[in-house]
């Protein structure tokens, strides 16, 4: 997609330095030039966004580098004392642990619109990977980030993340025991966890050059799918379409991310995590950060074994299994068209695929044996074990009858007494939500490929755009564009 | 290694195609591994738990200070530990289970460990706080919630532990562990990681 260079230097300086160092052609013929295609509507904002948000993650956090202490007995305080004493400190630490959110709200509408437009599909492959690097990257990265303030969520999620690596064969306990730096999470953990957090935003930065040369390479794609033809018909300069484009999403995400900072700065945030680390004493429910939650879903979900294969193990590797599957995905897809805009059953099927991961993040957040919903009412049950040992319950209305049976029964028989409750479980949801997630992609996306009949697509982009032929939709992109390049 | 394949191959015995080039190659290559194999283990082994933390695996405790039915928390090396000081009744519990029954099947006595003089002391058991299922750390006495099996609670997934710490009910795989510890003394336990 990059063609030759239209770059001109117009000064006496700026030739001089062309001629020793391009570095005001390579801006120049990547964000003020780059032809870009003339249908992008607002999904493809996203990724200028997310610049952002590495930018604000960078520069508040070492911002608050510059008053926190990472020593298990002072990092509690130091955060406070940011909140509190330090000037501003509490508008940095907001816009930071909000920030992290608002990056990942992005990645994710970025993600889905990749799934959607088929942005993974040849030749965008290796874009699409070192954007997963990126996202593997974002979450371990955010993952020690909530350890730093030391709060109780801070330790307990920490002890809960890393004994499922644990809990990984053969490797596991070595891996773990390399990661904390000791027997359990303390000081060592927390100083490695700080100069992780640190260092790994710049390697975002590093494969984040990478992911935009790779997109310079191969262009941008489209919702059509359907590849630029005709650069001068197809095609509109980055600048100044697509900057006030993208500029105008900013602000409108920028807008939501100030009303958080604002007016909800904890509207995401653990109560928990304002009470100091104790690692005598577990919060009641210990969740990750929402954005977490649908793999800490998948993880719950399994609660089987399958043959020699414990449930805990297997769901870590489900968990694992479920972000790694994404380096698979442009070869898991067996279809030829890349927008689902001409795949009416990929279409259908994708937004139940989206309905499924919202439906596993409620799932993660909530209990596994608590109810979606409810089916008749609640009884008592007796629980106790009989003369040969064998476990029995039975059921009473009256709580009356119900003691006094429990009362009736030899103390050997263990016999317990409480509410018994039916309905539909969030384990059983999230059991048939992950299994969907698998589904999708290792069934339905290599079969759709063969059974799906696509429906017609336009002959070019600028077709699409004139005729409106299309879907019918109309795209929001600048089609009053003048034909600057003709 | 056909790319550096010399016009002569045979002119010195070599193989066709493989030179003396390809195996300066190779073995420049192999030492370079070598090296930074050599260079990269101790910038791993330096994760690894330093001497000073190692120095505090192990904790003396005096289980005479333990209140009769309650228990105390022992943190050592950041690790968590009940020691428990059981009742009659709850020692009776213990007993009494048909060990059959049990997802992790242990006697209470296989639980326990001797006194200096060989026997045991049913009265003080010692076991791991890391709830088996997920690690959090258990309810107990100490906190007032023991759980239908008068043992221990754990509140993150509902994983119920009977007076001996074995596992009864909810999703832990395990019984509570028991740590490696010695009687010192009859009253003072030495306990390590
Ligand atoms: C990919 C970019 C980043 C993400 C997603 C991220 C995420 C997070 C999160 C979730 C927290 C916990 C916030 C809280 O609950 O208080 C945090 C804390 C922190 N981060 Fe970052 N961060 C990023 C980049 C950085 C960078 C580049 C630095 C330093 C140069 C940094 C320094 C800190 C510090 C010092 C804290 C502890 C203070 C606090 O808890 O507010 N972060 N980060
Ligand atoms: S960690 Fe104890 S029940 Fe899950």
């Amino acid at each position: 997609m990059s063609g030759p260079s239209t770059y001109e230097p117009k000064t006496g300086f700026t030739k001089w330095l062309d001629a020793r160092l391009p570095i005001v052609r390579l801006g120049y013929d990547s964000m003020i030039d780059f032809p870009t295609p003339k249908n992008l509507n607002y999904w493809w904002t996203f990724g200028g966004i997310l610049a952002l948000c590495l930018v604000i993650q960078i520069v508040t956090g070492i911002v608050l580098a510059m008053h926190y202490v990472a020593n298990t007995s002072m990092a509690f305080a130091s955060v406070q004392h940011i909140m509190r004493d330090v000037d501003f400190g509490w508008l940095v630490r907001y816009i930071h642990a909000n920030g992290a959110g608002m990056f990942f709200l992005a990645v994710y509408i970025h993600m889905f619109r990749g799934l959607y437009y088929g942005s993974y599909k040849a030749p965008r492959e290796v874009l699409w990977i070192l954007g997963v690097v990126i996202y593997l990257l974002m979450m371990a990265t955010a993952f020690m980030g909530y350890v730093l303030p030391w709060g109780q969520m801070s330790f307990h999620g920490s002890s809960v993340i890393t004994n499922l690596i644990g809990a990984l064969p053969i490797v596991g306990p070595a891996v773990k025991t390399y990661l904390l730096g000791g027997a359990a999470v303390g000081d060592p953990t927390l100083n490695r966890f700080f100069s992780l957090h640190y260092l790994l935003p710049f390697v975002i930065a590093g494969v984040v050059i990478l992911h935009i040369w790779a997109l310079h390479v191969v262009g941008n794609g489209n919702p059509t799918g359907v590849s630029v033809q005709d650069i001068k018909k197809d095609t509109v300069p980055f600048h100044p379409y697509y900057t006030v484009k993208d500029g105008f999403a900013i602000i409108l995400f920028l807008t939501m991310f100030a009303v958080f900072v604002f007016f909800f700065p904890e509207a995401m945030g653990k109560t928990d995590n304002s009470i100091e680390a104790n690692p005598l004493q577990t919060p009641a429910h210990i969740v990750p950060e929402w954005y977490l939650l649908p793999f800490y879903a998948i993880l719950k979900s399994v609660t089987f074994d399958i043959g020699p294969i414990p449930a805990k193990l297997l769901g870590v590797l489900a968990m694992f299994g479920s972000i790694l599957i994404l380096f698979a995905l442009p070869w898991l897809d067996t279809s030829k068209v890349r927008s689902m805009r001409y795949r009416p059953l990929a279409r259908q099927l994708f937004v139940l695929f989206v309905l499924a991961c919202v439906g596993l993040g409620f799932c993660g957040a909530n209990e596994p044996d608590a109810f979606v919903f409810k089916t008749g009412k609640d009884r008592l049950q007796v629980e106790y074990s009989d003369a040969n040992g064998r476990a029995q319950t039975k059921f009473f209305d009256q709580f009356s009858e119900a003691n006094a049976y429990k009362e009736s029964l030899p103390t050997a028989a263990g016999a317990s007494l409480q509410v018994a409750e039916s309905g539909f479980k969030w384990k059983w949801l999230s059991q048939i939500l992950a299994a969907y997630y698998f589904i999708y992609f290792l069934v339905l996306m290599p079969l759709l490929g063969v059974i799906e009949k696509p429906k017609p697509r336009p002959a070019s982009i600028a077709d699409s755009v004139h005729k409106r032929s299309g879907s019918g939709r109309s795209s929001s992109a600048p089609v009053a564009a003048p034909q600057h390049a003709e | 290694m056909a790319e550096h394949g010399s016009s002569s191959p045979t002119a010195d015995g070599e193989h066709a195609g493989e030179t003396r080039r390809d195996f300066i190659h190779i073995a420049a290559a192999t030492v370079a591994a070598g090296g930074v194999a050599a260079v990269a283990w101790p910038f791993v082994q330096q994760l690894a738990p330093a001497a000073d933390t190692r120095a505090l695996s192990a904790a003396e405790v005096d289980v005479s200070k333990v209140p009769l039915g309650s228990e105390i928390r022992v943190l050592i090396g950041g690790v968590p530990f009940f020691v428990r000081h059981r009742t009659d009744a709850e020692i009776q519990e213990a007993r009494n289970v048909n060990i059959s029954t049990l997802r992790d099947p242990a006697t209470d006595d296989s639980r326990l460990r001797p006194l200096p003089d060989g026997k045991l002391n049913p009265s003080i058991l010692v076991t791991s706080a890391v709830c088996t299922h997920l690690g959090c750390v258990p309810l107990g006495p100490d906190n007032g919630k023991v759980g239908e099996f008068g043992g221990w609670y754990c509140p993150c997934h509902g994983s119920q532990y009977d007076t001996s710490g074995r596992i009864r009910k909810g999703p832990a795989p395990k019984n509570l562990a028991i740590p490696k510890y010695v009687y010192e003394t009859p009253t003072m336990i030495k306990i390590s990681l």
